[in-house]
């Protein structure tokens, strides 16, 4: 059997997806008496059509990174990790407990014992599901889901005792100034370019260096070798010496930092101290972007910008027109519908048209059945 | 069913079958190319061909699962739309699948009955099919409890259920896709015996095999099929061994194994007393010993499920066991840490293993990284944390070379390859190791004859440099062919070992369905009723 190409697989079948998305809202919005077209523009001028647009969208990107590429290297492993939310509500416990513990005097010190604060955090609240996962054969899915009710709950005991500063609202102090990560605004402005007030910030070049990682470590070392020998066949990877349960503790170990990673960018980046709420979905919306990136670096990155416009897009939407919030959602919603759960009903009609009229070039040796 | 009456009385003149210039393509793979076929009624007719030949899609459209590009389906002499399944059982057409399509959990009448249930009420249905069962049981030797679960039955029994199914459904036109791979010979001259019963009957029946014996034995036509044609089609008195096998090919084929005789050493491999719990507590090997030296190959033969394969397993570092292993007079961890594949490699243990599918290859991956595979940690493949996926690639086009792997294209994914090439890259991998011990299972299963003939020569020549060969298979012809000294195997003990020119298909047959030296003096029937017991126990 031949395949589509491989532009094909990575590229079309997501815009198709996404065009479909669209065209649902549409009709939607129709239906709500707006005009979906004008809509569309408000959205793209919101989320890309500035530097203050892009610089939303672009933060955003950096927390959707960060969880898509945690869901992506669980995944190369045959894990589903829907536990992204609780290892970054961890995560960002522990970079909160790094920033406060020490009078940072510059962010550049801070940043790299955040990221392993993040990180450790992370992986340590991932290490649970995927110890009773390896060990206890207790459903991943089912135990990371119930994870991040505990990590919520975690949170907020925290934040309205130990952590909680003086004042009226579950938070904790803010951090020192020296952990505050340079913005957007303040890099572009060291070298004389103009750059809207927006939460975007160093993190994002973290995210960038982090898809760079993850693609060297699945595709350049024996440990990415390992875990992806794992995900396609067990009974392989046990012929071949490879330990499951060590596997799967160690893809879930990366997973969750991963995870934890994204609160280097929404605590420290941008809130600068630890807020109840400071996930925001953020990993849910990582399953949709690892699905619609295929579990690649490449389209991981690719799949969070398009979801960070769509958040950026959503909230400019709101703020002029009279479209409300709960409709902004749907729309987000769809997306993630079409990309993910509903990616074979486009991807099947589409092998099979590149099957009917690709015939004039065939794969090199196929050989018969 | 209902439409097949109205065809009345086959018209005996006209073919069962005819296929007219069948043509399917699958993109650019072209799996049958204009293919002609008349099988007259009343007939066994094989056909024969090697794996990819296109016989299965062949089948495939006779019975409605695939729609023919071009061509036409005639069946007792009225030209037929068969667009699905249905339609091929209304037209009288009856298929044995390889792999069985029976409700595990379900009795035989269930099974019997399941898709052709006469309105909502079950009870008249089952106890119609009851008292239809019990005639044709007498009919045609076809003796199976009609209250069995299937999980209780052994394969010969299922493979009954499937044949009661068809008839069932009153199928005139039987079909068996490759229908003795998991028979013992006796099991396999029962089946025969009920399909010579079944044309006496006036059925027709197209068997599908890769087993020159086989179609010599039953058959009263076969058909040849290489690359997606039909290149002959000869009444078997009138052909032989050779011939077909030169039909399929396209060239002239060795079907014995040229070798020298052993010339064994000292003990490389010593088993004692070696047991295996699997998770469900079954004990599955019950205290097996046995021996393999330098320069021989130590063939264990057996029905598949009696322990063969967990064997394998525990001596290639996939699942734990109780006993001894020595090798090279070094006791080996079973259990543990140190029990892993990764540790047998590094002693000397390559691993051929049986379903190359499932274990041997990571179909996904390219070649060059199934050639590494179990050994990517050796310093040759590596740098530091890294792979050397460079030299990796390298080393895989020099072995794609030496073992004549096709197409030669060190990127393909593994599962783009034939299962003959699929092979090659596995013995490539574990033969260039050097092992002291060389664990090969089903070494040519779903493999064309062509690398039957090339894999063959090379564990003969492993052999021949004074390595130790442990062979499984359930072939019998292939462990006479290559064996030194044959061991069975039968509900995880060994019943006995024979030497190769000491012993026949027949002895060897009776102690694959248990019968120890002891009593060599039972019956068939016996043997059969030994196997309907041991079923339950022996398959999952």
């Amino acid at each position: 059997m031949t395949k589509m190409p491989r532009w094909a697989d990575i590229a079309l079948i997501p815009l198709i997806n996404l065009a479909l998305a669209l065209l649902v809202a549409g009709i939607v919005l129709l239906f709500i008496g707006q005009n979906p077209v004008e809509a569309l523009q408000i959205m793209v001028r919101g989320a890309v059509g500035s530097t203050y647009g892009w610089g939303y969208t672009l933060f955003y990107a950096t927390n959707f990174i960060f969880t898509g590429l945690a869901v992506a290297v669980a995944f190369h492993a045959k894990l589903f990790n829907i536990g992204g939310e609780g290892q970054a509500q961890l995560g960002s416990l522990g970079v909160a407990l790094v920033c406060l513990a020490v009078p940072w005097p510059h962010w550049l010190l801070a940043l790299p014992a955040a990221i392993v604060g993040g990180a450790v955090f992370g992986a340590a609240w991932a290490f649970i599901p995927a110890y009773l996962q390896a060990k206890r054969g207790s459903h991943i899915v089912i135990t990371t889901i119930m994870f991040n009710f505990i990590a919520s709950s975690l949170l907020v005991y925290l934040l309205v005792s130990t952590l909680k500063a003086p004042g009226m609202a579950p938070e904790s102090a803010r951090f020192p100034e020296g952990a505050w990560l340079p913005s957007a605004r303040e890099l572009f402005a060291s070298i004389g370019i103009e750059f809207s007030r927006a939460p975007l910030n160093v993190s994002f070049l973290v995210a960038l260096l982090a898809c760079w990682l993850v693609w060297l470590l699945l595709w350049r070392t024996r440990l990415g070798y390992e875990i992806r020998a794992l995900g396609h066949s067990e009974p392989a990877a046990r012929y071949a010496g490879i330990s499951p349960p060590r596997i799967v503790i160690i893809a879930m170990l990366i997973s969750g930092a991963l995870a934890g990673l994204m609160a280097v960018n929404a605590v420290m980046g941008e809130q600068e101290r630890l807020l109840q709420d400071n996930v925001l979905g953020a990993g849910f919306v990582g399953i949709a972007v690892a699905l619609m990136g295929r579990s690649h670096p490449v389209g991981v990155l690719l799949a969070a910008i398009l979801f960070g416009a769509l958040y950026q897009g959503g909230a400019e939407l709101e703020f002029e027109t009279s479209v409300p919030r709960q409709m902004i959602i749907v729309i987000q919603a769809l997306v993630i519908l079409f990309t993910g759960a509903l990616d074979n009903m486009v991807r099947e009609p589409v092998t099979g048209l590149f099957l009917r009229y690709g015939k004039r070039k065939p794969a090199p040796g196929t050989p018969a059945e | 069913m209902a439409a097949h009456d109205d065809t009345g009385r086959p018209d005996t003149a006209a073919p069962a079958i005819e296929l007219k210039g069948i043509s399917k393509a699958f993109g650019p793979v072209q799996a049958n190319k204009d293919i002609s076929i008349r099988v007259m009624p009343g007939t066994i007719h094989g056909i024969i061909g090697e794996n990819g030949a296109g016989k299965s899609t062949l089948m495939s459209i006779l019975y409605g699962f695939y729609k023919a590009d071009a061509g036409e389906i005639w069946v007792h002499g009225a030209r037929r739309e068969i667009p699905d399944s249905q339609a091929a059982i209304a037209a009288g057409i009856g298929m044995v699948f390889q792999h069985f399509k029976l409700v595990e959990n379900f009795t035989v009448l269930e099974n019997v009955v399941l898709g052709a249930e006469e309105g909502a009420r079950l009870t008249p249905s089952l106890s119609k099919a009851r008292k239809l069962l019990k005639q044709l049981s007498e009919e045609y030797e076809l003796h199976v409890d009609p209250d069995a679960l299937i999980q209780d039955l052994g394969v010969g029994m299922q493979q009954r259920v499937e044949i009661l199914k068809a008839l069932y459904r009153q199928a005139d036109i039987l079909i068996l896709d490759e229908p003795t791979g998991v028979l013992t010979p006796a099991e396999a001259d029962h089946l025969f015996r009920i399909l010579e019963g079944l044309k006496r009957e006036g059925k027709t029946i197209i068997l599908i095999t890769h087993k020159l014996r086989e179609i010599m034995e039953i058959t009263d036509t076969v058909s040849v099929m290489r690359l997606g044609e039909m290149t002959a089609t000869v009444k078997t008195p009138e052909t032989s061994p050779e011939q077909l096998a030169e039909l399929m090919v396209g060239r002239k084929v060795l079907l014995r194994v040229d070798k020298a005789p052993a010339r064994p050493g000292e003990t490389v491999l010593q088993v004692d007393n070696l047991k295996v719990t699997d998770s469900k507590g079954v004990e599955r090997l019950r205290g097996v010993s046995l021996n393999v030296r330098k320069g021989e190959i130590l063939g264990i033969a057996g029905v598949a499920g009696n322990g063969q394969s967990e064997l394998l397993e525990v001596l290639g570092g996939m699942r734990e066991g109780r006993g001894s292993v020595q090798l090279n007079g070094q006791e080996l961890d079973l259990s543990g840490t140190k029990s892993d594949a990764r540790t047998r490699r590094r002693r000397g243990i390559a691993h051929v293993p049986e379903d190359r599918q499932r274990e041997g290859l990571i179909m996904d991956f390219q070649a060059w990284e199934n050639v590494g595979f179990g050994y990517h940690d050796d310093p040759a493949y590596c740098r530091g944390m890294f792979m050397d996926n460079a030299a990796l690639r390298k080393d895989t086009e020099r072995k794609i070379e030496k073992f004549d792997v096709r197409p030669a294209n060190a990127d393909l994914a593994a599962k783009s390859f034939s299962g003959g090439n699929q092979q090659k890259l596995v013995i490539a991998r574990e033969l260039e190791r050097n092992p002291d011990l060389l664990l090969v299972g089903q070494p040519t299963r779903g493999v064309d004859i062509g690398a039957i003939e090339f894999i063959h020569q090379q564990i003969v020549a492993l052999r021949d440099e004074g390595k130790a060969v442990l062979l499984v298979s359930v072939e019998l012809d292939e462990i006479m062919a290559l064996s030194d000294r044959i061991a069975v195997m039968f509900d995880g003990s060994i019943m006995g070992e024979r030497l190769p020119s000491e012993t026949s298909e027949r002895e060897l047959g009776l102690l694959m369905a248990g019968i120890s030296d002891t009593s060599r003096e039972h019956s068939i029937k016996e043997v059969e009723e030994n196997l309907a017991h041991s079923g339950g126990k022996v398959m999952t």
